[in-house]
């Protein structure tokens, strides 16, 4: 416990100190705390839920969309500033931008909860790749749908608000790096808080075995609607804050974008490990590494790479970091080991 | 919204045409989906990427002056070979594990392909003038290009001999065995590994003759691919596994979905409308089988 508490600290000060430290990478690291919370609710469907979801990027891209046009349309009329482009008509002043965005914010992260309630229950009926195969479906349908909307922009795409001009040169990139380390620390909190109780003993019951999950008297549906309304809660939020970091949404390239970020969540929970807390997190932040990497040193050919990379991991590393550790150390993970048990197993083998 | 499709038979007569014979290539491609689905168990994202792939090898030939059509022969003999290497390379590392596993493998090699493809071809719509022509129907309100009606012809063949050589040959006989119960067949002397490694070349080889024909009637395009993958699961869940009339008739059924979603809202939803319609589909089949309890596996 003591040490858990070093832990968070060290954690919380490097957070707090980084922009500071290291002010060359804020924009960086602000896109590697969205990254983890992505990868963070993604596993709460996909390793302890067992639903593994393409879906969760539909939230994202709504939450982008949303904060993007509350913030605008609070102030402005929407459709005239998307028809303007990023020719800047209109001019929020320092007030009107921070009151949008906080408003946009949290309607950013409502509204996509309220649509995960609502088609949550006609979608989570369906099971293993069915439900991973409609999700996807899901997510590409909104991409191309959004892309005809003309208010939003349509293919065009949509210029969020610049940031006023506070605080001098540093201040964009400050705001958005502690508007995300926000959000992280706060999803985080959320999910650690969520895995110390029953409801999370209910998704792993869900996991292994769903139909036994029901025998035993557990209403699976509603647990799977609220787990599934969590993560569509914070990839709204974490949505609305990439859409003004990036500062251009862009239906299928940015906002749906299930070839990249759609992939990306899913892959970063993988690699770090399914079904634990530390996983995804680890796991984004090496898979921010390399691609980050990738994308300097193979300019180009990033998505070759990434496709070799998503077969190499999903084929020989399905575990993950975590599930690597913990093979290899178990007694750290709390895991006795009957020697005599293991040594039978091995002969089994 | 636009209803003019409706108020003008010949339009509606078009709408048709069109989308039975686009259907019939949906139906080829879901074939192959259908067949490695039921053999190895593996869903194959990357299906649509190799109709693209076998669009680009009959393009090709019509650019060195060869006619696109021997595209229809050529293609497959490569994608055959494509695919086993493909089978070689990843897939066999996946088969027996869990099905989401393949989802992820192959979405990988998806966008694997997509970008080498882009690198190669280039990110241009590009297409293989066959120099068909077209005919005329109903008083020349109708038009039909003969490019459309030989790719449907060749789809059929293709389709009725492949039938004949599942029913008829050893290799057809194996396939089918492995489909039924894998273990039993190699108990009793199949080599399950080839049968594997010869279904997923026998898939990619048809996912080559469509690709070639799509090249002919239609155009291709590196990051096309996803929708025809799309269509061909669609098609599969609503027909069942190895139900080929199905197949033919719910790729029918498609296509003339897409057409006349065409019409009424617009281009820019034509793939959207797609993937609604997949949404829909599985929503419903859930809500049928939960009243008896249960589920879609």
């Amino acid at each position: 416990m003591n040490k858990n508490l070093i832990l968070y600290a060290v954690i919380l000060i490097f957070g707090l100190t980084a922009p500071f430290v290291f002010p060359a990478f804020k924009v960086q690291l602000s896109i590697l705390c969205v990254l983890i919370v992505l990868a963070t609710t993604w596993n709460i469907q996909g390793g302890e839920m067992g639903y593994n979801t393409f879906g969760n990027i539909l939230f994202y891209g709504l939450g982008m969309y949303l904060c993007a046009s509350v913030q605008v349309g609070m102030f402005f009329p929407l459709a005239e500033w998307t028809e303007s482009g990023g020719e800047k008509t209109f001019v929020h002043t320092p007030a009107q931008f921070f009151q949008g965005m906080a408003v946009g914010l949290v309607v950013a992260a409502v509204i996509p909860t309220i649509v995960a309630g609502l088609i949550g229950y006609a979608i989570l009926g369906l099971r293993g790749h069915y439900f991973a195969i409609c999700t996807l479906g899901l997510g590409v349908a909104a991409g191309e749908i959004s892309g005809g909307i003309e208010i939003i922009g349509a293919g065009q795409g949509f210029t969020t608000p610049p940031f006023p001009n506070v605080g001098g040169l540093e201040a964009r990139g400050e705001f958005f790096y502690f508007l995300s380390f926000g959000a992280l620390v706060l999803t985080f909190l959320a999910v650690r808080a969520i895995y110390s109780t029953r409801f999370k003993l209910i998704l792993n019951a869900i996991r292994d075995n769903e139909d036994k999950a029901e025998a035993m008297g557990i209403e699976t549906m509603k647990y799977k609607i609220i787990g599934w309304m969590v993560s569509a809660f914070f990839c709204g939020l974490a949505g609305g804050i990439m859409g003004g970091l990036v500062g251009y949404i862009d239906s299928t390239d940015v906002a749906f974008d299930g070839r990249e970020m759609g992939v990306f969540m899913v892959l970063m929970a993988i690699l770090g490990g399914k079904g634990t807390l530390w996983g995804p997190i680890i796991g984004a932040t090496v898979f921010h590494i390399f691609k980050e990497g990738f994308w300097t040193f193979f300019l180009g050919w990033q998505y070759v790479a990434l496709g070799v990379l998503i077969v190499v991991i999903v084929i020989y590393f399905p575990e993950g970091i975590m599930g690597w550790l913990r093979e290899k150390y178990p007694e750290r993970f709390g895991e006795v080991i009957d020697e005599a048990d293991r040594k039978a197993q091995v002969e089994l083998k | 919204m636009d209803f003019m499709v409706f108020q003008y038979p010949m339009i509606t007569v078009q709408a048709c045409l069109d989308g039975l014979l686009l259907g019939i290539l949906f139906a080829l491609i879901a074939y192959g989906m259908a067949l490695q689905w039921g053999v190895m168990n593996i869903i194959n994202i990357a299906q649509g990427d190799l109709v693209i792939l076998g669009g680009y090898i009959a393009y090709f030939m019509y650019l060195y002056g060869i006619h696109p059509a021997w595209g229809v022969i050529v293609s497959p003999i490569i994608m055959y070979f494509i695919g086993v290497g493909i089978y070689k390379l990843v897939i066999n590392k996946v088969v027996d594990r869990d099905l989401f596993i393949s989802i992820l493998a192959t979405f990988g090699i998806s966008i694997l392909f997509m970008q080498l493809m882009n690198f190669a071809f280039g990110a241009d719509v590009v297409l293989a003038n066959s120099g068909y022509g077209t005919t005329m129907l109903f008083d020349n309100n109708v038009t039909l290009p003969n490019s459309k009606i030989f790719s449907a012809f060749v789809s059929i063949v293709f389709a009725i001999c492949l039938v004949i050589y599942m029913k008829k040959s050893k290799l057809g006989r194996a396939i089918r065995a492995t489909a039924q119960n894998a273990r039993a067949a190699k108990i009793l002397g199949v080599d399950t590994e080839k049968v594997y490694a010869a279904t997923f070349g026998i898939n990619a080889a048809l996912c080559g003759v469509a690709g070639a024909l799509i090249s002919i009637t239609f155009t291709i395009h590196p990051y096309m691919g996803l929708p025809y993958t799309i269509r061909s699961f669609m098609i599969v869940i609503v027909a069942g596994l190895g139900n080929l009339p199905g197949v033919a008739m719910s790729g029918m059924g498609l296509g003339v979905f897409e057409e006349f979603a065409d019409y009424i809202l617009g281009t820019e939803f034509r793939i959207g409308s797609v993937f609604l319609l997949l949404v829909l589909i599985l929503v419903y089949r859930r809500f049928k089988l939960s009243r008896k309890r249960e589920y879609l596996k």
